[in-house]
């Protein structure tokens, strides 16, 4: 069976990152600028202007396109880093900025009416009214869905909303709600939603204890790790605490999400794109994502099963890990 | 700006049995000083029908005792069923003549522009934002908890309707589709037994090294301390916040909000206050930090500092 193929949309925190991506297959590229603008705001990554400049030409000449996240909530009182990378996105062109905030949602269909809008997860629009919600109010036209849904929730969804629908299908994953979690900043100060951050590693420490290592943040232990287990990085909801007789990942594993064994049903949930998440991943990450991912996406247009891609995909991911997350409904 | 501070009541969060609903809020109706009381199951569908056949009574009893009521909506919706249950509670308010409180977008689609409330779920971080709600005849926006002082003093000074401030109670921190008390029962959420029932004040959350460090609530995650702006709150009234919102626990409620009554009445001091709930409080801790601009969870004895 051969169906329309998936768009296949790429992180990029560096403009060398980009070109790979680009060169490994990627349709699009999602960038943000070095600010707090966006949900990846750390040291040493993103785009400044002119390098927004080059990846769109890089881009365009291949015929692929760039897109720019501006996904964090506008900071009262200072709205114009905001502004400013909306109108400067659109001034380089552009072609779809992902956008949360409403204020800046209306800011942007306002000022530049041709820009396509898409909406960030950060706004975690889980159903129909919602997502018509937006669209009507502002004029967008693609939506990333939450981490939230099931693919049958998904194939329930896509007939009844006027927008495209873009999902995640391979890296970190949220098992909360995005863009309505605090569990950030009610330990560090730093939030995803105002400061583009989750889990700093401004606040992180390790400590040797017992031959194991144990991982905090903000002072609190998320983990401890024996000595036979590698030690990973303490994103809060991916710790280990108790509750009662639970010990364990009471939130979430520290696994990576991916779909590559359940493509064919996202496709057929009417999905138009697939995100893979990692900006902040280094350059042999991402263009080995992506060249996976190319030969899976491909394979499932041609109706060419490609089961190799989905093993080399699993060993890409973070512990060896991988999960479908909340695509099956069993995970709830 | 409103005369003199009001106090509200938020929705309980917590899995209550209906029966203990039906005194809490005949208690409320007749005793607690506030003036609004929001109803309604907002964390977890699944437990909306143990809720529901009791909420009649409710209304009537609160609204005898001189409440204003408000519906409050879900704060996660995913499936048909949900948006339907929402759908059906803007029904029964315009009904009943009551306003609904938003907690999801989706649900302003279905009710503008009838007058209602803007929910702290709802992401209201700058004044365009707050401007933009306005316009859609929001009579009234209750801003995120995670938001710090000077951004609500430029909010308050740019809003063109009432603005609420999370005041007292544990912090709505996260929503999730998964149900972690299940998972802490080792169950799903569709087979989950309604754990969450057995925890009247949210289940905290240990570190391994035993720290209290977060609660759990069903599919939604907490602050382990309880949130407590009595020593801020004549400050925000007088930088143009007029709602304070306390949100229910496992205590007594109206002697909570006795203390808070006095306060913005000048008859007590911040101290008294924290004083009266410490006694109150379960061995709950308490923090104000986020309106400080720091963690959530640190307490901080201090003035608010003036907006930069």
């Amino acid at each position: 069976m051969s169906t329309a193929p998936l768009e296949l949309v790429c992180p990029a925190g560096t403009p060398a990152a980009l070109r790979d991506a680009i060169d490994a297959g990627a349709d699009v590229v999602y960038v943000g600028f070095r600010d707090q603008t966006n949900a990846r705001n750390f040291p040493g990554l993103n785009f400044s202007r002119s390098e927004l400049r080059d990846g769109i030409a890089y881009a365009h000449e291949r015929g692929r396109e760039v897109f720019l996240a501006v996904n964090t909530y506008a900071a009262a009182g200072d709205p114009a880093p905001w502004h400013h990378a909306i109108d400067d996105a659109a001034r380089l062109g552009i072609d779809a900025v992902i956008v949360a905030d409403i204020g800046l949602l209306d800011y942007a269909s306002k000022r530049h009416p041709g820009l396509r809008l898409h909406l960030s997860v950060q706004a975690a629009a889980s159903h129909a009214d919602a997502i018509r919600f937006y669209h009507e109010a502002f004029g967008v036209r693609r939506v990333v869905l939450p981490r939230v849904l099931t693919v049958a929730e998904i194939a329930k969804l896509t007939p009844r909303i006027p927008v495209e629908t873009e999902v995640f299908a391979f890296g970190g994953m949220c098992p909360m709600a995005e863009g309505r979690c605090s569990l950030s900043s009610y330990v560090t100060g730093q939030s995803p939603n105002r400061q583009g951050v989750c889990s700093p590693a401004s606040h992180v420490r390790y400590e040797q204890r017992d031959g194991g290592m144990v991982s905090r943040l903000g002072g609190s232990t998320i983990n401890i790790f024996g000595a036979e287990e590698k030690a990973g990085y303490p994103t809060l909801c991916k710790g280990r605490f108790k509750v009662g007789d639970f010990a364990g990942y009471l939130f979430e594993e520290p696994t990576s999400l991916s779909t590559g064994e359940i493509l064919q049903d996202l496709a057929a949930a009417g999905v138009k794109a697939l995100k893979i998440e990692g900006r902040q991943r280094g350059r042999a990450y991402v263009s080995e994502a992506v060249r996976h991912f190319r030969r899976l996406v491909d394979g499932l247009a041609d109706g060419r099963p490609t089961p190799d891609a989905v093993t080399a995909l699993r060993r890409l991911a973070e512990g060896q890990q991988d999960t479908s997350g909340a695509y099956r409904k069993a995970w709830r | 700006m409103t005369a003199a501070p009001r106090l509200t009541l938020g929705p309980v969060l917590f899995h209550w049995p209906a029966e203990r609903l039906v005194d809490f809020y005949s208690r409320i109706a007749d005793e607690a000083p506030v003036d609004i009381v929001y109803l309604g199951e907002i964390v977890c569908s699944k437990r909306a029908p143990f809720v529901e056949p009791v909420l009649p009574d409710i209304i009537e009893r609160l609204q005898r005792g001189g409440k204003t009521v408000v519906l409050s909506s879900r704060a996660l919706v995913m499936t048909d069923r949900e948006s339907r249950m929402v759908a059906d509670q803007i029904a029964a308010a315009r009904a009943m003549a009551l306003q609904i409180e938003v907690n999801d977008i989706g649900a302003l689609r279905e009710l503008a522009p009838d007058p209602h409330v803007v929910g702290p779920f709802i992401n209201v971080y700058n004044e365009s934002t707050l401007a933009w709600l306005a316009r859609q005849n929001a009579t009234r926006i209750c801003l995120p908890p995670e938001l710090p002082g000077d951004a609500i003093t430029l909010l308050a000074a740019a809003s063109p309707v009432p603005l609420e401030i999370f005041s007292f109670g544990r912090l709505p921190l996260a929503i999730s589709a998964r149900c972690f008390h299940a998972r802490a029962h080792g169950l799903h959420k569709d087979s989950c037994r309604y754990t969450c029932g057995n925890d009247p004040d949210g289940r905290t959350v240990h570190t391994l090294d035993g720290e209290a460090f977060l609660a759990i609530n069903g599919t939604q995650t907490m602050s382990q301390t309880c949130l407590d702006l009595s020593g801020v709150i004549l400050d925000l009234f007088a930088r143009g916040i007029g709602h304070f919102r306390l949100s229910p626990q496992n205590m007594d409620m109206v002697a909570v909000a006795g203390l808070y009554r006095q306060l913005i009445y000048g008859q007590i001091g911040p101290e008294e206050v924290q004083d009266g709930l410490s006694r109150l409080a379960n061995g709950l801790t308490f923090s104000n930090g986020f309106i400080h601009g720091r963690e959530g969870r640190a307490m901080i004895a201090a003035r608010l500092g003036d907006p930069h």
